[in-house]
């Protein structure tokens, strides 16, 4: 990968960063909030079944992670595992578009 | 081989928090497949989701949901920090940010923690 | 007397510890103590160093797992009761003992093109330049550097990554970046940017923590993460 690409990289790590840290802290008070008053199927659902707001914002909330943790891990390999070809690419690339689309799949199953 | 260096160089709180956030990073990578796959099951209905949310009742799940909301916010406060050690003008307070991040991570740890 | 019990890495590549003893004074640096040895015990022992003031950074070893310049480093704040451990530094190869070979280092320099490149000639002015201007104050900070290679072997990311340019080099670029003379911005933020320059930077501040000139690398490092990601997104890189 040349220097431009690798710097591209850097920008969407950072980006999705910024945007993670609000879906997470959004994530983390609602995850608090439910806890409390029990968790069950209905409790969940009840909440997401319908709600398009809460599916824009889960989808987005997985775009950004697919984005962030493939990156991320592409440098712990490169550094712990020494795996540094474009193999490593073509299996991060392979591990975003899975992240994406399985967690798709989980916004769009508490969401009909 | 060159020489290596070992803990006693490590051994400094932003080194730490290194560590933290990659290996936090790490396990919540390894984590969000099966979040998702647990998620996905109320496509199957709200009695299968049920069952599920059942299961993770037992404590030892429920412990480890506790280090998994720790991890999260550590990640995302030590994140927070990074970010702004990288955008932010330089100051040497900018250290203490870790101790901000810890501080903060600790709490929604607990928070989590006593809501259950 | 006091001894103190001094284990000195002694080979290359490969090679082990061999304790000598030293007698302990009152005031005493790691670099006399090293010095000793040499010139009193074994003269086989081979090693840098050159002004023994603090200037030079040519003394730069491994002191109880710490690079540090032995010349400053006084021997009651290293030894454990009466024990002190000597290496040469990390992340370079070893030539002999505590002796290093450093020219992957400023080939490293070079390589992240820390050399002044001029805009003018001697026909022109002189250059003005406010020294409270925020370029010249951002290349003020790390101009200090002696190319010690302290940062560089105290940074866990050279040690992961063969390529990394490291520390100093990337630092030494950011204060030329900053230089309102220097005309070779474009190339040199090109060469500094990637997975082998900047952007491998973890933010672990193992160079800052341990740079004898007070310098903080990481500062400059992510002066030129911002700088490059500004280029990118210009479509000047």
């Amino acid at each position: 990968m040349g220097a431009k690409s690798e710097t591209w990289l850097w920008i969407a790590q950072r980006a999705s960063a910024a945007l993670l840290a609000l879906c997470v802290l959004v994530h983390l008070l609602t995850i608090i909030y439910a806890v409390r008053h029990g968790l069950s199927g209905a409790a969940i659902l009840e909440r997401t079944r319908g709600n398009a707001a809460g599916l824009a914002f889960y989808s987005l909330y997985v775009l950004a992670i697919a984005v962030h943790a493939p990156i991320g891990l592409r440098t712990l390999c490169q550094e712990w595992l020494g795996w540094r070809n474009a193999s490593l690419n073509w299996f991060m690339a392979a591990v975003a578009v899975a992240l994406f689309a399985f967690g798709l799949r989980a916004a769009w199953a508490v969401f009909v | 081989m060159n020489m290596r260096n070992d803990y006693r160089s490590r051994n400094h709180p932003a080194w730490w928090a290194f560590l933290v956030h990659r290996l936090s990073g790490l396990a919540l990578s390894i984590f969000l497949p099966f979040h998702f796959w647990a998620l996905g099951q109320a496509l199957q209905g709200e009695a299968k989701l049920d069952s599920l949310l059942r299961w993770t009742e037992q404590p030892l799940v429920k412990f480890a949901e506790i280090v998994l909301v720790l991890l999260l916010a550590a990640h995302l406060t030590g994140g927070l920090r990074l970010l702004a050690l990288e955008f932010l003008p330089w100051r040497d307070w900018q250290k203490s940010l870790l101790a901000f991040a810890a501080g903060a991570a600790l709490a929604a740890g607990l928070a989590f923690a006593l809501a259950l | 007397m006091n001894l103190l019990q001094v284990s000195v890495w002694r080979g290359a590549a490969s090679g082990g510890y061999r304790t000598y003893e030293v007698p302990r004074q009152e005031s005493q640096s790691v670099l006399d103590v090293v010095t000793y040895i040499q010139r009193s015990i074994d003269p086989t022992l081979a090693y840098r160093f050159a002004c023994r003031v603090g200037m030079c950074g040519a003394c730069a070893m491994t002191v109880n797992g710490v690079a540090r310049w032995t010349c400053r480093t006084h021997v009651t704040k290293v030894a454990k009761g009466n024990a002190i451990q000597i290496a040469p530094l990390a992340n370079l190869p070893v030539v002999k003992d505590l002796v290093t070979d450093m020219r992957e280092f400023f080939d490293k320099w070079a390589r992240a093109r820390g050399q002044f490149v001029p805009s003018a000639t001697r026909k022109d002015d002189f250059a003005r330049v406010a020294s409270d201007s925020p370029g010249r104050v951002a290349a003020n900070a790390g101009i200090e550097c002696i190319g010690c290679g302290v940062c560089y072997a105290s940074c866990d990311v050279v040690s992961w990554n063969p390529d990394y340019l490291g520390p100093a080099a990337l630092n030494r670029a950011w204060t030329l970046v900053n230089d309102v003379r220097d005309r070779a911005r474009r190339e040199r933020l090109a060469a500094v940017a990637g997975d082998a320059g900047c952007h491998a930077c973890h933010t672990h501040l193992d160079c800052s923590e341990r740079c004898p000139k007070s310098i903080a690398p990481t500062a400059a490092i992510a002066g030129l993460k911002r700088a490059v990601a500004l280029a990118a997104w210009k479509g000047e890189l």
